[in-house]
């Protein structure tokens, strides 16, 4: 397709996206997985930009992964959304951000539902009045987080540290951009740039000096699909899916992948540590592998923030020859040190795949 | 290497320029409800025969619809005929019926 094809597929699927004053909510497995990513977004907006970030410890689940498992009724799970928006509500908030891909495929979802039939949505309504007393207007605008930062992204450019540019040889870094498939294949309309061509990371990758890569299978999923995970039987088509991406993408040389899903990231990185011990293969150079980030880390990383701050040292895949192409300054004996310097366990090192 | 109790499986995809429909097209014809099948196993789940023998109608129907019949076609000798799938089956496909007109397409009756 044409270039001028593309930026007019893009033009159309511009998302409005508020300015200020965002009622925020985690996502439950990115806060086991990447924790520090979240509190990265949160020092962004609010330190950084000074935006009006609020976020409640009474959120709990979205029920997302009961629900795409079908172990919970669809009732049960818009009830659930129900009472997200009820303590949005309370807190004088309009616009609602979620940090979760599958939340928000489920906003989304939920949303579309309850304007498709009004009469679910009085009684959800009255079973959420039944089971906690809260009613709820329902939010005036819903955003993901990356459409947040994505939306911020020359501001950031602004305050860079660091450009997304190999410094050893001036060329911008070849990125893969990995979009969680509920951002926009579900509702085309409600993501930057709809599911053809999502631009919410890309934006970011290229504001920040980087660029993106296109592959056969860019849009193929990670391999996480819920059921294919978690049931244990299904692991190898869960895996599969994920070797047929980095197959894919293995001629192409990228520097480091940048997802904006809670599974994605984790998926792409674990899943590089199996194929390694199952099949002896690696995907980045020196029998290392491809660096995992998510969109918070990648801000961060531009920003000078310190790695080990924004959870780097987290992630299966080593991240220090990323580090070192764009120049980031980091202290190796401190990665493993938590915070006020308590050291925290630190990983045993995989047999097939180098680690730095 | 680890063992972590699953595997890297086969590529599923199919070359579509090398499929040959035309046995699944004389059993559509036959046939018209081949195409209502969603693959959701019910008919599997409540076959007798599939108790004891490797026979799985699912399985069937989506390695005919995707023409590549050879690994699976010869497990319908093991039906019994019975109907059991026919009465759960929710796209009320009357499978007792097709199992006979795929035997007779695709001459499994005489091997």
């Amino acid at each position: 397709m044409l270039y001028k094809g593309k930026q007019k597929i893009w033009s159309d699927y511009q998302k409005e996206i508020p300015d200020d004053h965002w009622f925020y909510v985690r996502s439950c497995i990115r806060q086991n997985f990447f924790p520090a990513s979240e509190v990265t977004f949160l020092r962004i907006l609010r330190d950084e930009l000074g935006k009006d970030i609020y976020e409640t410890p009474h959120h709990t689940t979205c029920g997302g992964i009961a629900y795409h498992q079908e172990c919970i009724p669809q009732e049960t799970q818009m009830t659930i959304i129900a009472r997200q928006f009820a303590l949005m509500t309370e807190a004088g908030y309009e616009n609602y951000a979620c940090s979760c891909i599958t939340s928000f495929g489920l906003y989304c979802e939920t949303l579309e539902t309850w304007h498709e039939m009004p009469e679910v949505l009085e009684r959800i309504r009255e079973n959420l009045w039944k089971a906690c007393r809260r009613e709820f207007n329902i939010p005036k605008y819903l955003a993901h987080s990356s459409d947040l930062v994505y939306k911020f992204r020359n501001e950031i450019a602004e305050r860079a540290k660091y450009k997304l540019v190999n410094r050893f040889t001036g060329e911008p870094l070849k990125v893969v951009e990995h979009i969680g498939c509920h951002y926009a294949k579900m509702f085309p309309s409600k993501g930057v740039g709809g599911a053809e061509y999502p631009y919410v990371l890309v934006g970011m990758a290229e504001s920040w000096g980087g660029n993106v890569i296109d592959y056969p299978e860019r849009r193929h999923c990670c391999g996480y699909g819920f059921r294919q995970y978690h049931v244990k039987a299904n692991r190898g088509y869960s895996v599969s899916n994920t070797h047929k991406k980095f197959e894919s993408m293995e001629p192409y040389h990228p520097d480091f992948i940048v997802t904006n899903c809670p599974g994605c990231p984790y998926f792409l990185d674990r899943w590089q540590y199996v194929i390694a011990e199952q099949t002896g293969k690696t995907y980045g150079g020196d029998g290392q592998g491809i660096p995992v980030l998510t969109y918070e880390e990648m801000a961060g990383l531009v920003l000078g923030y310190n790695p080990w701050d924004i959870g780097m040292q987290t992630h299966q895949i080593a991240v220090e020859p990323l580090l070192d192409k764009i120049g980031v300054e980091y202290d190796e004996s401190k990665k493993y040190e938590g915070s006020g310097g308590k050291p925290l366990p630190e990983p045993e090192f995989p047999m097939n795949i180098r680690c730095c | 290497m680890i063992d972590f109790g699953y595997t890297l499986s086969k590529s599923g995809t199919l070359k579509i320029e090398n499929l040959d429909d035309s046995r699944f097209k004389a059993l559509h014809k036959l046939e018209p409800d081949a195409y209502k099948c969603i693959n959701c196993g019910s008919c599997t789940a409540s076959c007798s025969a599939g108790v004891f023998t490797e026979l799985s109608l699912r399985k069937i129907l989506l390695s005919l619809q995707r023409g590549d019949e050879k690994d699976y076609i010869n497990q319908l000798q093991s039906c019994m005929l019975c109907g059991k799938c026919m009465l759960v089956c929710p796209r009320g496909i009357n499978t007792r019926h097709l199992i006979l007109s795929i035997s007779k397409i695709y001459n499994t009756v005489d091997r």
